[in-house]
């Protein structure tokens, strides 16, 4: 593995995007980040700014509003990314699915490299579903 | 004069890896501070190296001269002080760097860079004048505005200078960006709106900011080891205290307003810099 592959492993700067998530996935998202888990130790940040991050963690399912928000996020991110879609509702719209104001899971509107299902996810999950998306990372 | 380049050299090239080193262990003894295990030591380059990696999205074309513009000054600014140059210069190439970075946030039309940049001209606002004040106060003990001259005397500055001194480890708090006054950007995901200053910048260009970032902890490290300038270790001893000092001051501080940084650096940062140059004119007496 080069320097820039090796570098691009090491430092993935995370972007977590809401949808129109119950929250239950969100606060186990930033359940990774405290000193339980603390994916800072490989690493991962999260940013709170689409145009320094590498992998976006996207939990609920996506709605009429959110799609459009989503969509602009995911172009403002620049190359190589990621998207990990957490839960599963982001999977698949879950409970969901049939209400009136959902479209479906996040790969209706952008492409998902990994899928970490269940409701809600455990960190342990979203932390192995972020090292597959890193893997895919590092063959891009 | 060959002396000389390579002293610019050593420095162009030391002072990243010295910079980007400062930095890794900022973030380890952070986490550690937070109960945390925290990065590997070298976490910056790696950062550093993706962020090369990266596409590169223009948002303005104007940001791109502004942040090499930050940069360059940067490094002039540090080359100053390692050819023990003139003091007053280089506070003056220093304020040149942070007003590129301001124009930088300006450039772009993100509502949140311009937040940023309007933080950024205030932080500014509040270490100039201190910065200034240090300048004069070393001309009032020294009677030159040369760095050299420091090194010649026997007596540190520290002796003479010390309400300067703590005036100076405040600025060292807003220049490193640490809590209480991480205001324009925040080394820390999820504190300024959104990203400050730097929001627009992606890829290669937010690399060069922390390239510029590096250079500028050597340099401000480097102004506070003046205080002990012969021999100069105590001088760098002194400094890597007063970046330890800074990291505790960043984990058990809360985050102040804009406002308030500039209230508390204008009373307290200008009245230590004032009484202390006016002492010294009074026991000296103007030559």
């Amino acid at each position: 593995m080069g320097l820039m592959q090796t570098s691009r492993v090491k430092s993935p700067w995370i972007l977590h995007f809401d949808n129109s998530s119950c929250n239950g996935c969100d606060i186990e998202v930033l359940a990774c980040l405290t000193p339980l888990y603390d994916v800072e130790r490989f690493g991962m940040v999260n940013m709170g700014n689409p145009k320094h991050a590498d992998i976006l963690l996207i939990t609920g399912p996506v709605n009429r509003r959110t799609a459009r928000v989503l969509k602009n996020l995911y172009d403002q991110v620049p190359d190589p990314k990621v998207v990990v879609a957490v839960g599963t509702c982001a999977s698949t719209a879950g409970v969901f699915h049939n209400c009136y104001n959902i479209l479906g899971g996040v790969d209706k509107v952008i492409p998902v490299d990994v899928y970490v299902p269940g409701c809600s996810v455990r960190p342990e999950a979203i932390i192995d579903g972020v090292v597959m998306a890193l893997q895919k990372l590092a063959s891009l | 004069m060959l002396e000389q380049f390579i002293l610019v050299f050593a420095t162009l090239v030391g002072a990243p890896l010295a910079g980007g080193l400062l930095f890794g262990i900022d973030r380890k003894i952070t986490a550690r501070l937070q109960g945390r295990y925290g990065p590997p030591v070298i976490q910056p380059f790696y950062d550093f190296f993706k962020l090369l990696g990266k596409e590169h999205i223009a948002v303005s074309r104007l940001q791109f001269i502004w942040i090499y513009g930050y940069l360059v000054f940067m490094v002039v600014s540090l080359i100053f002080l390692v050819l023990k140059s003139d003091i007053l210069l280089l506070v003056f190439l220093l304020g040149f760097a942070g007003v590129s970075l301001v124009l930088g946030g300006f450039s772009t039309k993100s509502p949140y860079a311009h937040f940023g940049a309007n933080r950024e001209l205030l932080q500014i606002m509040a270490y100039e004048p201190v910065l200034l004040l240090f300048a004069i106060g070393v001309y009032a003990q020294n009677g030159s505005f040369l760095i050299s001259e420091i090194f010649k005397q026997d007596k540190p500055l520290l002796f003479s200078l010390w309400p300067l001194f703590l005036a100076v480890l405040y600025v060292l708090t807003i220049k490193m960006r640490k809590s209480p006054f991480d205001i324009a950007t925040s080394h820390h995901g999820h504190q300024e709106i959104v990203k400050g200053v730097t929001t627009e910048y992606s890829g290669p260009y937010f690399a060069l900011f922390h390239l510029a970032e590096w250079y500028e902890i050597v340099l401000l490290l480097g102004i506070i080891s003046l205080f002990w300038a012969n021999p100069l270790w105590v001088g760098i001893l002194i400094a890597l205290v007063a970046f330890l000092l800074e990291l505790l001051v960043d984990n058990i501080a809360a985050r102040m307003t804009a406002r308030w940084m500039v209230r508390l650096s204008w009373s307290i940062g200008l009245l230590l810099g004032v009484i202390n140059i006016a002492y010294i004119y009074l026991t000296k007496g103007v030559s």
